[in-house]
């Protein structure tokens, strides 16, 4: 056992932060943070890691990856979330890709990856439904061969970023006749294709991110199956795992305490810096000491699969401790702005609110409620555990 | 002992419950959000012909003469509705400042209006710096022969939009963070200097910032430089006041969830079958009576003028904050994605409950100002008690 780093980690570092400096720079960081130029400022910030090399770290490097070590995947991540840049935008990169790596036939491979790996194709994820959530395996999306296409009908929802998508990738049925979990299909769709339809959704963080999508006869060609038809719960679940650890944001986290720990120590409240308060101060350091243990807990995992092997189950403790993390943080940012945590900034300045991190720090918090949610909701990452770690 | 409602009392709180269930539907309260100020004038007409509007005030002025249980009955009930029309800074803060503390002809000029609906008010109290302190104010107020002039910033002041009339609280004399040389002050909105910035709280209402550059106050409310003992005990009967509100909310959100629970099915089954989630919703509605059980405590406590009133409160400040945090969390992880839209209430519901925490101070400050009024009277009586001995 040594966790501590070697001089070629140390060089790797200082190569990180080096490109960090350089490259996440302030035009790139306000376009990516106003709404309005979101996807256009990931875009850039995406074209830039892939300039550098680094736009998909964890892909083989025949794809375009990197052979890059456990310790310099932990490095890489710690220093991206120091500098507070965001990870790419998992639906391609880290969930689609890896299944098409995985089972996707060479003409995919060649058609899907390096678009992926260029940002030139926006993905979204197709699972949920409005009957199938928790139980996803319950979906009722259809796909039914007619000739060299399937034709698709039912809909998607919770849809995150759909408005943006160029593709799809999809859990259909092709068969009812056996187990829920069999007959389930992995579709890739062209969000162009006639009879998509995509409504937005307005949620309480006041953001437009989640969508329901519509199918109504839309003819998809067989060559956009991901493997064998009736597989696709298979192929589905190994993505789950990528998700699940992708979720856990473990460094993102430790920057977002360090901000809540200069925040709180700025907030003055009867002369007294908020960070000082005992209860305020108790509350902060329960949740590092919980971030603490995750944080190897990460790396323990991470470990594991560098040494071949299978991200399993424990991903689900990930997941969930991870989340309920990041909540307690977002909590705690609220409690911090006080009062000023109910208004809304609207069109004002920050010094016309006087305010200046209420209002995201609200936005931020809604939006985290998703995370509990989202990748399999918190009960159900429970449910895993219970059942295939613990034997229950 | 009981807990029973006069019939008086289970008269305004039907009626109020009559009015939310036909006034306050989801569509409409989004209809009512969207209006000028957050509210509809229509609605406060309405409350002003039943007579919702003259509880709290000394039938002297035209009022119900009402007490801690009549006003808990009507936040309770707005908040199971969240009513967006502003009684919480018209009638019980700007209405029970003047009936505290202005003078008889104030009284009798301002109070009636209050009344009949044609007044609205506001109390600015907050700054930008003052966090829950109430003491760091740092707004001034200067005398010039018989006037006095305001300077300085308000922040957050709930109904500051529509307020017509508002009280402010400003310095005249002592330091930052002196309880003495506060003073509360009556100022028109339309006074020279008087600026506001107005814009929306998470749950819809409307809060302004005012800017105060060499304004002339109207009148001095109360005596000058004791504006915070007045204003205590109105802040303190708010506070049980808001948490009412709360408690009609949780009740509101916990039989939503619980609805959602029996009706949702995934894996063949309704999802309130899960022994996991029956257990938290059990928690959910535990902690909905706890604070039932508090404010009962602190109403009942007010009303009979008991010493261990402001303890109650505390008590129940806390327990309000706790309980709305773990339900209004709750409620949006069991309705899972469908408790991230603004397609149902629950979003809502949680973003009142997350307001009222923080107004007047939040659990955190008021768990410590209990430790402290608990710890110290216990020190107070031991010092008597070897004194005795």
């Amino acid at each position: 056992m040594d966790t501590r780093l070697n001089e070629e980690d140390l060089a790797f570092q200082e190569e990180v932060r080096q490109f960090l400096t350089e490259s996440w720079d302030d035009e790139v960081r306000a376009r990516c943070s106003n709404p309005a130029t979101m996807k256009e400022g990931v875009e850039e910030w995406q074209d830039r890691l892939y300039k550098k090399g680094w736009m998909a770290p964890h892909w083989p490097v025949e794809y375009g990856g990197t052979d890059w070590s456990v310790t310099q995947k932990f490095i890489y991540n710690s220093e991206r979330a120091t500098f507070g840049a965001p990870e790419a935008v998992p639906f391609g990169v880290t969930m689609v890709a890896s299944v098409i790596i995985d089972y996707g036939s060479d003409e995919q491979k060649a058609k899907f990856l390096p678009r992926i790996l260029q940002s030139d194709d926006w993905w979204c994820q197709g699972y949920s439904e409005p009957g199938a959530g928790s139980d996803l395996a319950s979906l009722k999306t259809r796909a039914d061969l007619d000739g060299n296409e399937y034709v698709i009908n039912g809909s998607k929802i919770w849809t995150t970023y759909a408005q943006y998508a160029d593709w799809i990738f999809c859990l259909v049925r092709t068969d009812s006749s056996g187990r829920k979990q069999e007959g389930i299909t992995f579709l890739l769709i062209d969000m162009k294709t006639p009879g998509i339809t995509v409504r937005p959704i307005d949620t309480i963080d006041g953001f437009h991110h989640l969508n329901e999508v519509f199918f109504d006869n839309v003819r998809v060609p067989v060559e956009n199956r991901i493997g064998e038809e009736g597989k696709g719960w298979t192929y589905a679940k190994s993505l789950l795992v990528q998700e699940r650890l992708s979720i856990a944001e473990v460094a993102d986290s430790k920057r977002a305490l360090t901000e809540l720990r200069e925040l709180a120590r700025g907030e003055v409240n009867g002369g007294k810096p908020l960070l000082e308060d005992p209860l305020f101060a108790k509350r902060l350091a329960d949740v590092e000491i919980e971030l603490m243990a995750v944080e190897f807990t990460e790396l323990r995992a991470l470990a594991s699969i560098a040494e071949g092997d299978e991200p399993g189950p424990e991903s689900s403790l990930l997941k969930l401790q991870g989340t309920e993390i990041q909540q307690t943080i977002q909590q705690l940012r609220m409690d911090v702005a006080g009062y000023y945590s109910g208004t809304l900034q609207g069109d004002l300045g920050a010094d016309q609110l006087g305010h200046d991190f209420a209002d995201s720090a609200q936005k931020n918090f809604f939006r985290g409620r998703a995370a509990s949610i989202y990748g399999g909701s918190n009960e159900v990452q429970k449910n895993i555990t219970a059942k295939y770690v613990l034997g229950l | 002992m009981n807990f029973n409602l006069s019939e008086e009392q289970s008269l305004i709180r039907d009626s109020i419950t009559r009015f939310v269930s036909e006034n306050y539907g989801f569509d409409q309260r989004n209809t009512v959000v969207a209006m000028d100020h957050g509210f509809s004038t229509e609605h406060w007409q309405q409350f002003a012909e039943l007579g919702w509007l003259s509880i709290p005030f000394a039938e002297a002025h035209g009022g119900f003469g009402g007490g801690p249980v009549d006003t808990m009955l009507i936040m309770q009930e707005f908040g199971r509705g969240l009513v967006a029309e502003p009684y919480l800074p018209t009638v019980l803060l700007f209405g029970g400042l003047l009936q505290s503390g202005a003078d008889a002809a104030l009284q009798d000029e301002y109070i009636p209006k209050i009344i009949s609906g044609e007044l609205q008010g506001a109390f600015a109290y907050l700054e930008r710096q003052s966090r829950y302190e109430m003491t760091d104010i740092a707004t001034t107020a200067r005398q010039e022969g018989s006037t006095w002039i305001l300077n300085g910033e308000k922040t957050v002041v709930l109904n500051g939009g529509a307020a017509q009339k508002l009280i402010v609280a400003a310095r005249t004399s002592g330091k930052q963070f002196d309880r003495a040389g506060i003073t509360l002050f009556l100022v028109d909105a339309g006074s020279n200097g008087f600026k506001s910035t107005v814009y929306r709280m998470t749950d819809g209402q409307e809060a302004a910032n005012l800017t105060l550059s060499n304004v002339t106050a109207e009148a001095v409310i109360g005596t000058t430089g004791d504006g915070h003992a007045l204003m205590g005990p109105i802040i303190d009967s708010a506070c049980t006041a808001v948490c009412a509100n709360a408690l009609g909310a949780m009740e509101a959100l916990n039989a939503l969830t619980l609805e959602y629970c029996k009706t949702r099915e995934q894996f063949g089954v309704a999802i309130g079958s899960f022994q996991a989630l029956q257990h938290r919703m059990v928690d959910m509605f535990g902690a909905c009576e706890n604070v039932k059980s508090l404010l009962y405590r602190a109403v009942c406590a007010a009303q009979e003028g008991d010493d261990d009133a402001r303890r109650s409160m505390l008590a129940l400040k806390v327990m309000t904050g706790g309980a709305g945090r773990l339900i209004g969390g709750e409620a949006i992880q069991l309705h899972g994605g469908m408790g991230m839209t603004d397609e149902l209430s629950v979003g809502f519901f949680v973003k009142r409950l997350m307001i009222i925490n923080t107004l007047f101070g939040d659990a955190d400050y008021h768990q410590q100002l209990f430790a402290k009024l608990v710890n110290d009277s216990v020190s107070d009586q031991s010092t008597q008690n070897s004194q005795a001995a």
